[in-house]
């Protein structure tokens, strides 16, 4: 791999300790994947914040590398952390987990990372140009940036992420190389997808027949903004697919491949039921990947009135929230009995053992209801999920 | 080692800089940190491996390659600050988890040995420098 006079001083330390081994990182990252050269990204979105999954190991290196590590992408910002940073008291956390999980960002926040905790950075404000080289972790974050915006980024881990954040580079190779981001596979969808559990249901078929090979997706004449974000969260979660492609919907233009497969309504019924362990449920869970503003409005005028009798949450980046408080949103749903949890998600909150039945729209929360909590779970719309909460 | 004076050399890929020489340990199945390895004693803990129970501290670790979680990366390195992480490791295809492990944590590394060749090797020497191992 050939590198720079630049790139040769990061590794010889001329920048620092931190700025060395992330240099060292991305080289070694390089080699693995036979890339010719670094390239310049000037979006990153890192993840592995949580304590819960990065434990003591992960905060101890983060305070090492914020010794003398700077980022040098300004517009880096960050997965969701282990709580709610304002909240967490209301929340039944544990105050040992919470003072780690502070220091997990306060460091992060010392080296120049903008510690938004969210999984929708595309929601707050870091939107990569079109064709720009990015280096993003956080799999349904990914998905978005290569489908739905068309910027260009590899799954990358925590600690790669944040290896291009601090030098400003990633190794070109895989999905920043035109030719490697054709499809492979031509998905035909005989099916009228209404919802955003038929989006999610759309993910799980797609991401288990194709694994992570790139598919064109065919017959879906319209998607919003919510229903193309549970898309983007199934398929990486099911499938680690890491780009795909919409017929008339996304932005690049590619070449309809042969390998053909088709998902009619029954695929669709059949990958919704799959996710239903219970009729009985104490949790309600929204926000997988984190609500958009639309997504609370629509919860607020459900609730309006009215008072849920389980424990409901919507899980959100801090700032929607903050425009949910200024709309009067927020309000409307705390007097409902609903609570927020901002800054953290139900895949990386220490939440096992909290609750039996979960009860969700979102495909990639069941997955990990399931496995890292051990919850029952339901996947449903976000009507039934509101009518279970208030009988 | 060195038997006569004479010393085999295998040539492969730096992943991480540093030297080692000690004792080998020889695993013909992958290895997953996380969750595979006790980061507090260094002990195999992962059910069914063929080196379950056994201590990996101050070893050359030779291995076909890492699986698992990316949080395998941390693991290796909280193992290190624990003062029980291999020597050094050598594997025959390093991917990202323990490439970025070993990185973070100062363990000499490379990749792209024929391991097969030292699975009856008790003593060697790795320079990761010089992309070599030497017995």
């Amino acid at each position: 791999m050939k590198l720079s006079k630049e790139e040769k001083e990061y590794l010889e330390g001329k920048h620092g300790n931190a700025a060395k081994k992330a240099m060292e990182i991305l080289v070694a990252l390089g080699k693995i994947y036979s890339a010719k050269r670094l390239i310049t990204v000037d979006s990153v979105q890192i993840s592995g914040v949580s304590y819960h999954t990065i434990g003591d190991a992960g905060l101890e290196l983060l305070e090492d590398l914020a010794k003398d590590g700077k980022i040098k992408v300004p517009l880096t910002t960050l997965n969701p952390a282990g709580i709610d940073i304002e909240n967490w008291q209301c929340l039944g956390i544990d105050k040992n987990f919470a003072e780690k999980q502070q220091r997990i960002l306060s460091a992060f926040k010392k080296i120049g990372v903008i510690v938004s905790c969210t999984c929708t950075p595309y929601l707050i404000g870091n939107i990569p140009k079109y064709g720009s080289h990015i280096a993003w972790s956080e799999s349904s974050a990914v998905c978005f940036a290569n489908s739905i915006i068309g910027a260009r980024t590899n799954r990358e881990s925590g600690l790669s992420s944040l290896a291009s954040a601090i030098t400003g580079k990633t190794p070109d190779y895989g999905l920043h190389i035109e030719k490697n981001r054709k499809p492979k596979y031509l998905v035909e969808v005989k099916a009228n997808l209404t919802d955003i559990t038929d989006f999610g249901a759309l993910g799980k078929i797609i991401g288990e027949k194709i694994g992570g090979e790139i598919p064109l997706i065919r017959g879906i004449s319209d998607a919003d903004l919510d229903e193309l974000k549970s898309l983007c969260a199934s398929i990486a979660t099911f499938g680690g697919t890491a780009l795909f492609h919409i017929k008339d919907l996304t932005p690049e233009k590619v070449k309809a491949p042969k390998k053909k497969l088709y998902i009619t309504s029954a695929d669709i019924e059949k990958a919704k039921n799959s996710f239903f362990d219970t009729n009985e449920y104490d949790f309600i869970a929204i926000g997988c990947p984190h609500a958009s503003i639309t997504e609370i409005q629509q919860i607020a005028s459900a609730l309006d009135g009215k008072m849920v009798k389980k424990e409901f949450w919507v899980f959100c980046a801090r700032p929607v929230k903050k425009i949910s408080d200024l709309m009067g949103y927020t309000e409307v749903i705390e007097k409902a009995g609903a609570r927020f949890a901002c800054d953290t998600c139900m895949a990386v909150a220490p939440l096992k053992g909290r609750f039996n039945g979960m009860i969700t729209n979102s495909a990639k929360a069941c997955f990990y209801g399931r496995g890292s909590n051990n919850f029952k779970v339901r996947l449903a719309t976000l009507e039934e999920c509101i009518k279970v909460a208030l009988n | 080692m060195h038997k006569g004076g004479f010393k085999l050399i295998l040539k492969g890929r730096k992943i991480s800089s540093g030297k080692a020489e000690g004792e080998c340990l020889f695993s013909e199945q992958p290895i997953s940190f996380f969750g595979g390895i006790d980061p507090d004693t260094g002990i195999i803990i992962e059910k069914g491996h063929p080196l379950e129970g056994v201590n990996i501290a101050g070893k050359i670790l030779i291995f076909p390659h890492g699986k698992g979680s990316t949080v395998g990366s941390y693991t290796i390195y909280r193992l290190k600050k624990n003062k029980k992480a291999p020597a050094a490791m050598i594997l025959k295809e390093c991917e990202t988890i323990v490439a970025i492990g070993a990185i973070i944590s100062e363990i000499p590394c490379i990749d792209k040995i024929k391991i097969e060749k030292l699975n009856k090797i008790t003593m060697l020497k790795v320079d990761a420098d010089k992309a070599v191992v030497i017995f």
